[in-house]
């Protein structure tokens, strides 16, 4: 897949097609791939990587280098194009600027989860069909693809690219109950009592480094309530983790109903705070209260939170709704 | 000295200019009683109220939030309540799950003539915020006095 890539990549630069490429280069480590801009043949040949561990979502990425001069190629996985899709929807994206190369995707690893299989000191993964063949300071080691698979893409919801101006592989369909409630409806069936020591210990973990912001597709403006000193929840708090509750439920809501659920918020979270699991619970409210709605799925329908009808549910619904009372 | 300490709950209602303010007002003109824990912000719209305002009452030391706006369909701007009910349902969904009290927020759709409705319904939620007790779970430290 990587030969293929890095072949596509070479060629729409040097026939002219685009002037830029848009690709992931190996950062601090192996596994820590970062989004990164390829001007040349050599630089490709040189730094260009696509591994199990391309998981960063690089449509965002598009909204500064659209808007540059000259085009600009950029290689989508399924869930990255919804992404793409929601940002063009919100006229952030110049499409005519963008060279989209949509890649077939059948899930990205986890290089905690690989660490948790027993794996000490991973010098190199080689992907080998469905087994990952590990290069380590102690020997070389194999293990399943599916036990190293990332949270997200366990419970994929779809692997459709719904946009793309060509496409390496071939792509599958969307997944119909993928199982992505699963953990929402979980923290629905404790009590509040449990729900509320559950939060209280993922959200006192956070830094708030707004990693989770800077990473977000869906957090695009230029200004932001969580840059401003004055707003009281810029930094971190001092006293008690109020604030880091406020902080995350803000900045959930912010993105509710345009959120396309790529997961790249927890992905890069350094604290491993579970951040979708936020999304996801307004996710499956818009679902249950306004119907289905995939936002990045297509570019007509009106996200929930910007449209309405008259027949709408009052607030209250949900005290009457299930769980119990605290 | 005698020190009263039966709790009084303060209660944060956010009324929209249009409908529900000019409620409050007529019920004070109808001299119905309604407690004096409640304050009262004038907002625009019903849809004017960003979740931070009132994750932001509760931190300093709200302990229940009430939003008032017109009825569905009366909106001064046409549509804006439309808007909030939605908003509201999801951000009140999302305190559910972070553990918070049911209870410690409302919407309630007040219109201009209904004085006694405005009146009845603060007596009823204070009432409830009294029984839920203090806000425990949404209050910073810092600004407690």
């Amino acid at each position: 897949m990587q030969e293929l890539i890095k072949a596509k990549a070479i060629e729409l630069l040097e026939n002219g097609t685009v002037d830029r490429v848009l690709g992931w280069k190996t950062g601090e480590f192996f596994y820590d791939l970062t989004p990164a801009v390829f001007t040349s043949r050599e630089e490709i040949e040189k730094d260009f990587v696509y591994s199990v561990f391309s998981g960063a979502n690089l449509s965002k990425y598009l909204v500064k280098e659209s808007r540059k001069d000259g085009k600009v190629a950029a290689f989508l996985k399924p869930c990255d194009t919804y992404s793409f899709n929601q940002l063009l929807k919100e006229h952030r994206i110049w499409r005519d600027h963008v060279h989209v190369v949509g890649i077939a995707c059948d899930g990205m690893c986890d290089m905690e989860k690989i660490r948790a299989y027993g794996a000490k000191g991973v010098l190199s993964v080689e992907r080998d069909g469905d087994t990952l063949k590990l290069e380590t300071l102690y020997g070389p080691m194999t293990m399943n693809k599916a036990d190293a698979e990332a949270e997200r893409c366990i419970c994929c919801k779809s692997r459709k690219l719904v946009a793309y101006d060509e496409k390496i592989g071939e792509d599958g369909d969307v997944i119909e109950n993928s199982g992505r409630f699963d953990m929402v409806a979980k923290l629905e069936a404790m009590t509040p009592d449990e729900r509320y020591a559950f939060w209280q210990g993922e959200l006192s973990k956070c830094i708030r480094c707004n990693a989770c912001r800077n990473v977000c597709p869906a957090c695009t403006c230029e200004k932001c309530v969580f840059d401003n000193p004055k707003s009281g929840i810029a930094q971190k708090a001092a006293v008690n983790s109020f604030e880091e509750s406020m902080y995350h439920i803000i900045r959930a809501f912010h993105v509710a109903s345009r959120c396309t659920d790529c997961g790249e918020c927890s992905r890069v979270c350094p604290q491993n705070i579970p951040l979708h699991l936020l999304n996801r619970k307004f996710i499956k409210d818009i679902n249950e209260l306004y119907g289905e709605y995939q936002s990045g799925a297509d570019l007509e329908t009106r996200p929930p939170l910007m449209n309405f009808t008259q027949e709408d549910c009052e607030p209250s619904v949900v005290y009457e709704r299930g769980g119990k009372q605290a | 000295m005698q020190v009263n300490n039966e709790f009084k709950p303060t209660i944060v209602a956010f009324c929209c200019n249009w409908c529900s303010y000019a409620g409050a007002d007529l019920s004070g003109t109808n001299r119905l009683n309604y407690p004096a824990n409640v304050k009262i912000i004038r907002v625009p719209c019903s849809c004017r109220v960003n979740p931070m305002f009132i994750l932001r009452a509760f931190q300093r030391g709200a302990d229940g939030v009430i939003i008032c706006g017109c009825h569905p369909g009366d909106c001064h701007y046409t549509t804006g309540n439309y808007y909030a009910r939605r908003r509201m349902t999801l951000l009140f969904s999302m305190l559910d799950y972070l553990g918070i009290e049911k209870g410690r927020t409302r919407v309630e759709w007040v219109s201009a003539a209904e004085g006694a409705k405005f009146a009845a319904t603060m007596n009823e939620f204070v009432e409830t915020v009294t029984k839920l007790g203090e806000n425990k779970r949404l209050e910073d430290l810092r600004c407690k006095n």
